[in-house]
């Protein structure tokens, strides 16, 4: 048959769970039709042990990533390792070692969720008596003990979230990937499929989560890689990612229109070096970039109090997640994108 | 947030070496059958509403057409519509077949089973065994309805035993075209659409009149459709009338109701096989 597996494959002792190099993958293209490159060139070093969020648009690959590292779609050039083995070429020895839930919950509606997890159990080769019991474990990890024996078509969609998730931690994964783990779940959906996600963290597993929400990459990710078209275009932590499109504005709403002259002269005097303050006279704010933030916000409130100028709001604002996806991808901006559809 | 301790509870089950991997091959497929089987037991009214064509048909060509069809001198039209009727079920068989193959495509649950290290042949043979097994009593239903409007096999229990086999043989042949047509199938609504080529492949047959009552060319693809071949074979096991068009199709029908159902087998088991495999292109 195969030879037999290293007792320490190189990889596997390294600090990385995932490490992908220029991924590529190529839809259509025939026929004189586009081709589509879902993956070009995308690279990926998933440290072990973190939450690492793969954040981008509709289309950017994202899906196709996931789906290369997890064994379900080859791709056409570049190399992967998950959990230390090469998913081209062991992908029963990946497949091992991860967990997956893909954007539809891919639970059987009609068996109970007992019996979905023992059905699981036992196709990931546990003995039956093995099965049974960690379906019960599951079953109580997961929350789900009071509905083991109810069919997951009646489930609220968390719930059935919930399931999914325990039916990809059986072999309590190295690797657990997440594909859009909360698109169509209510905010109470959402906030129970992450506190799981934070209790499987604090277990040791590696978590690659994609998703297009902000606040969802935001609250989760320990790094952050920002995809677009088919490549990691950044990748850092969520507040490094948010220091490097620029640091912190001091931000001052008027009381009344006719003290912006004197709001604007008392920011304009905490401004960064080189740079004017921004005024939007409809909502009477006025802001400016600032090197040091609280100096700034202290100096600036000192200025107006010596200018006797009374203000609505004063505040420090950094960028949020929003605004350094749409600088980074280019996203609302007037430069046309070339469509990349169908990362599916 | 995160440690460096590495999640072991579960050791990783041996199941490498040859030996084990043909006993995880089955011990998969099993499984599967069992998923499909507690369908069955769960939905008992979707088992009703795949026999509710058969055996609207059985009343309707029984009692409503039956006394006007007239199909050869002193032949019980009951008696030759009953065996194919039994054809026509097993052919349109594919339909439940492609419908299940797609509606695991869609929710995900295909790519699921991709991503476990189960033996993926099971994902095939699992759908293979339980649709013959779902036949079997589609078949056990139908012919309890037939014997209770009056239908008799005529030739004793091991010629209708053989009868039951050969029309199993024909579903199992045909669950190949349903799998690859449910893997090409973009959602549930195409895979519907395919009743639209099901119902001339179950109607331009044997089964509900003798192809030498049809025109020339029709009666010609009807007498060469394997429905008929199956349906003109299980008529002669049980001992039903067989419509005698003395063509040599039509006499070679044992004969061709196994190598249709084998020949299909040999086509279609692998392009369903690659297609499956190609889901990870």
């Amino acid at each position: 048959m195969k030879p037999p597996p290293p007792t320490t494959p190189a990889a596997a002792s390294s600090s990385y769970a995932v490490v992908a190099e220029g991924l590529r993958k190529t839809y259509g293209g025939g026929r004189g039709a586009p081709a589509t490159h879902a993956l070009d060139g995308l690279d990926l070093a998933v440290p072990r042990g973190t939450v690492y969020g793969l954040l981008g648009p509709n289309g950017a690959g994202k899906t196709t990533a996931v789906r290369v590292l997890t064994t379900l779609t080859r791709a056409d050039a570049g190399h992967a390792t998950v959990a230390g083995y090469d998913v081209g070429r062991r992908p029963r020895d990946v497949r091992r070692r991860i967990g997956l839930t893909g954007q539809h919950t891919a639970v059987d509606g009609i068996l109970t969720a007992r019996q979905n997890l023992r059905m699981f159990g036992r196709l990931f080769h546990l003995d039956p008596a093995h099965a049974r019991r960690r379906a019960d474990e599951l079953l109580e990890a997961f929350g789900l003990a009071h509905a083991a024996d109810q069919q997951p078509q009646h489930f609220s969609g968390g719930m059935r979230r919930r399931l999914d998730l325990a039916s990809s931690m059986i072999l309590a994964p190295e690797v657990l990937f997440l594909d859009e783990p909360t698109t169509g779940l209510d905010p109470r959906g959402r906030s129970e499929v992450w506190e799981t996600v934070r209790g499987l963290t604090a277990q040791g597993t590696t978590v690659v989560l994609t998703t297009h929400y902000l606040d969802e990459a935001d609250k989760l990710s320990d790094r952050i890689a920002v995809v677009d078209h088919g490549r990691n275009i950044t990748e850092d932590t969520p507040a490094g990612l948010k220091r490097a499109i620029g640091g912190d504005r001091v931000e001052v709403v008027a009381a009344e229109a006719r003290d912006l002259p004197a709001v604007r002269a008392a920011v304009a005097r905490v401004a960064g070096s080189g740079t004017a303050p921004s005024t939007d006279e409809a909502t009477l704010r006025v802001h400016a970039p600032v090197a040091e933030g609280v100096p700034a916000l202290t100096d600036v409130a000192r200025h107006l109090q010596d200018a006797g100028v009374a203000v609505a709001d004063l505040g420090l604002r950094r960028p949020t997640l929003d605004e350094v996806f749409l600088t980074l991808t280019g996203a609302g901006t007037d430069v046309p994108q070339p469509a990349t559809e169908a990362a599916a | 947030m995160s440690t460096t301790t590495h999640p072991v509870p579960v050791p990783l089950p041996a199941d490498d070496g040859a030996g084990r991997r043909l006993y995880w091959a089955v011990a998969d497929c099993w499984t599967i059958v069992r998923r499909d089987l507690t369908h069955l037991v769960k939905q008992p009214s979707l088992v009703a509403w795949q026999l509710g064509f058969p055996i609207v048909s059985v009343l309707l060509f029984v009692y409503v057409f039956g006394s006007a069809m007239e199909v050869g001198e002193g032949v019980s039209y009951k008696d030759y519509a009953m065996p194919g009727m039994f054809a026509m079920t097993m052919a349109f068989g594919f339909m439940n077949t492609a419908m299940a193959v797609v509606v695991d495509k869609e929710r995900g649950v295909t790519d699921r089973f991709r991503a476990m290290p189960m033996a993926s042949s099971a994902v095939v043979t699992g759908r293979g065994v339980s649709d013959v097994l779902h036949a079997a009593l589609d078949l056990a239903v139908m012919a309890a309805i037939a014997l209770v409007v009056g239908w008799r096999p005529d030739d004793g229990l091991f010629p209708a035993l053989a009868a039951f086999a050969l029309l199993l043989l024909l579903r199992f042949a045909l669950i190949w075209v349903g799998v690859l047509l449910g893997l090409l199938a973009k959602n549930q609504e195409s895979a519907g659409n395919l009743f639209a080529v099901a119902f001339p492949f179950g109607m331009i047959s044997s089964v509900f009149t003798p192809p030498s009552l049809m025109p020339d060319w029709l009666g010609t693809l009807a007498m060469w459709n394997p429905v008929s071949a199956t349906a003109n074979a299980v008529r002669d096991l049980f001992g039903n009338p067989v419509p005698g068009g003395g063509s040599w199709i039509e006499e070679h029908a044992l004969l061709m109701a196994v190598v249709w159902p084998l020949a299909l087998t040999a086509v279609f088991l692998p392009l369903a096989v690659r297609r499956f495999q190609r889901l990870g292109r």
